[in-house]
């Protein structure tokens, strides 16, 4: 692929609370290429959006702490910025939508002035310029009547119309990178599929690098060219999505992969789960994080805990053992 | 097992609602979907509606106080005299010195030509009626004075400790309790009595006084609701865009949480009158004869023992100041049904 655009390394996050601290994010590693899209996928708490956030310093400090690595954009490190210069980088060249669109708008301003706002702060626009770019992105994202619902409060929309608006946002200043975290969880399933299609137009039309962060590996497969697996804050396994899809090598993307349902399956069969319950993160892990839960546990999995290694062309894993025969490498 | 056909249960008027083509004014509109249901919570109970109507009465006195008593003398705020006697006068007593204009409305209602003391006279012959009617005016001025200028300290400080947090927060806060665990009364007339030398007797000291040690709650409430309008997603999204502090501050989170302290503060009015009233009543603030309900009120101190026979020097700026307080109060407990989150959707 081309260039690369953000290289983020060994970043570790780590959050004081009252409870001792908490390891969110604890030496993660990936390069996204331009025009590339990275499905992130983990469970609940592994720290997905703890490592994009930290990406664009965004961790509330206290109580979070970034405690090492680097995030080069483009050669320059985020991490190092001074804090005007990262103002200047957010929502111009590294844009971001949430999870939730019923909660990401302010309720007090109108759709337009909320627009306007990005326009006007980091392109210069004077206000008629801001409005009519606003009705143009609007009308990008298939908002009909755009120019007369400008002029309304983010209640008067619906969850899919408000996501919609939020990607709009994200793009007005034609941004590189668009991280999207966890965009359609809550929405409905139609909703959902209106999303990742108008997300893949937009790519296409613009050209710009996403990363989507998600637990849905449906919605990666149909939108992701290369999937990093989190767990427990680290990346346990990274590939190219029809590689993962085919020979996931550890176990916990195979039990992932495994828990789907499958619409061929003959016969009535009890889903597959991983049994337990994903690790507490109070202690930096010195074992595989996995290998309380893990079904090819040995000893060694217990004392240390691996690092990824290529296994096969672009496609790095995080385990002692080999999978596919069952024995330690 | 018999067969039925299922009929649909449980509420459809959420659906309903949801599928009309409800139109949404444009009060509805500018105010947006929360602050809506408060200002229309408001006005749904006899007692808030009762509140209302009297803070529009006095409202009414204050500005036509002119047309009601016409003013005698240079300045209106000072009291008329009906000469310098020590006794009180009954109502209905003629009014032999410094006699008013006859107001258009005054023969047909009283069916009198000549102005008498409608009220009756205080000691020192200030006519109580005066002092009742322009003291309306000093009852606004103080209060909505008092309270803009509390509120704007507490909103400041409030959002300061609450957006940027840790020693802030804390040296804010804990400054806010000092202030709190002063009696507000006692420290206000102490206060307000060192600067009487400095500032002379006037309207000054007590409103400075009260403006010091009044502001504490206000930042309190804007700092909890500041507190939780941070957390939201659109202010991360408005971090995320890019937009300075400042003006996430001002712009995003402020218009979001203020709607409460305000509406607080503006009932806040009625006990900031009568604190001031009762500065006034200790003999801090405004000269002699000033137009003041607390003043009118002072002139009652010396014939306490004799009130059976003057009592119109209480009763009369007694129940003004009583129906003016009780009606913020009516008003400002209609408010605290609607804020209530345990409320919420149910009007």
């Amino acid at each position: 692929m081309a260039n690369e655009l953000l290289n983020v390394q060994g970043l570790e996050t780590q959050f004081k609370t009252p409870e001792g601290i908490v390891h969110a994010v604890n030496g993660v590693s990936f390069t996204l290429n331009e025009g590339e899209t990275m499905g992130v996928v983990g469970e609940s708490g592994c720290g997905k959006s703890v490592t994009m956030l930290s990406c664009l310093r965004l961790i509330p400090q206290p109580p979070g702490k970034i405690v090492a690595g680097k995030a080069l954009f483009k050669g320059q490190d985020l991490l190092a910025m001074s804090s005007e210069d990262i103002r200047h980088v957010r929502g111009a060249q590294i844009a971001m939508v949430f999870q939730d669109p019923m909660t990401s708008l302010n309720p007090v301003m109108t759709i337009g002035k909320q627009m306007e706002e990005p326009l006007k702060l980091h392109l210069g626009f004077t206000p008629q310029q801001a409005r009519s770019r606003s009705i143009e992105l609007l009308e990008q994202v298939g908002i009909p009547r755009a120019a007369d619902r400008l002029k309304d409060y983010p209640h008067q929309y619906s969850g899919g119309m408000r996501q919609r608006v939020m990607i709009a946002m994200a793009l007005a200043c034609a941004p590189q990178i668009l991280i999207a975290d966890e965009p359609t969880t809550a929405l409905d399933v139609t909703i959902q599929a209106q999303i990742v299609e108008l997300v893949i137009r937009l790519r296409e039309e613009l050209g710009m690098a996403i990363i989507w962060i998600t637990h849905d590996l449906g919605v990666v497969a149909s939108i992701a060219h290369r999937v990093a697996v989190m767990y427990g804050g680290f990346i346990i396994e990274e590939a190219q999505i029809r590689d993962l899809y085919a020979n996931p090598r550890h176990p916990y993307t195979i039990g992932l992969l495994g828990s789907l349902p499958q619409i061929q399956e003959q016969g009535r069969k009890r889903l597959y789960s991983i049994e337990g319950m994903p690790p507490m993160l109070y202690q930096k892990p010195h074992s595989c994080p996995f290998s309380p839960r893990c079904r090819w546990v040995t000893d060694r999995c217990r004392m240390e805990n691996p690092l990824l290694e290529p296994v096969g062309e672009n496609h790095r894993v995080a385990c002692w053992v080999d999978t596919t025969t069952g024995r330690e490498r | 097992m018999t067969e039925s056909t299922p009929t649909p249960t449980g509420d459809n008027r959420l659906l309903a609602e949801a599928t009309s083509d409800r139109k949404i004014s444009w009060f509805e509109r500018t105010l947006g979907p929360d602050n809506y249901r408060i200002v229309k919570g408001l006005f749904k109970t006899p007692a808030s509606i009762v509140g209302f109507i009297l803070i529009v009465l006095f409202i009414l006195i204050a500005v036509f106080a002119p047309v009601i008593a016409p003013p005698v003398g240079n300045d209106p705020m000072k009291i008329p005299r009906d000469g310098f006697g020590g006794k009180p006068k009954d109502p209905g007593t003629a009014w032999k010195k410094n006699v008013p204009e006859v107001p258009f409305w005054y023969e047909p209602l009283t069916g009198k030509t000549e102005w008498v003391h409608l009220l009756g006279t205080a000691q020192g012959q200030y006519d109580i009626f005066y002092g009742i009617i322009w003291g309306t005016r000093t009852a606004f001025q103080t209060g909505i004075l008092v309270v803009m200028a509390t509120v704007l300290i507490g909103v400041i400080l409030g959002s300061i400790a609450a957006y940027y947090g840790g020693w802030v927060d804390n040296l804010i806060m804990r400054l806010t309790d000092i202030f709190m665990t002063l009696p507000y009364i006692m420290m206000a007339l102490i206060f307000s009595a060192v600067l009487t030398p400095v500032l002379g007797r006037s309207l000054l000291p007590p409103l400075i006084a009260m403006i010091s040690f009044g502001w504490m709650g206000y930042a309190r409430i804007i700092r909890s609701d500041i507190l939780s309008i941070k957390e939201r997603d659109f202010v991360m999204a408005a971090h995320v865009s890019g937009v300075k502090n400042g003006r996430i501050l001002f712009k995003h989170i402020l218009p979001n949480a203020i709607f409460p302290t305000l509406v607080l503060a503006s009932l806040g009015i009625g006990d900031v009158v009568l604190g001031f009233a009762a500065l006034s009543f200790l003999g801090i603030g405004t000269e002699v004869g000033y137009a003041d309900w607390g003043q009118v009120l002072s002139f009652s101190r010396n014939w306490i023992t004799s009130l059976d026979k003057y009592w119109y020097i209480v009763v009369f700026p007694g129940i003004t100041l009583t129906l003016f307080v009780m009606g913020w109060n009516l008003v400002g407990d209609a408010m605290r049904d609607v804020l209530d989150p345990r409320m919420r959707g149910k009007t």
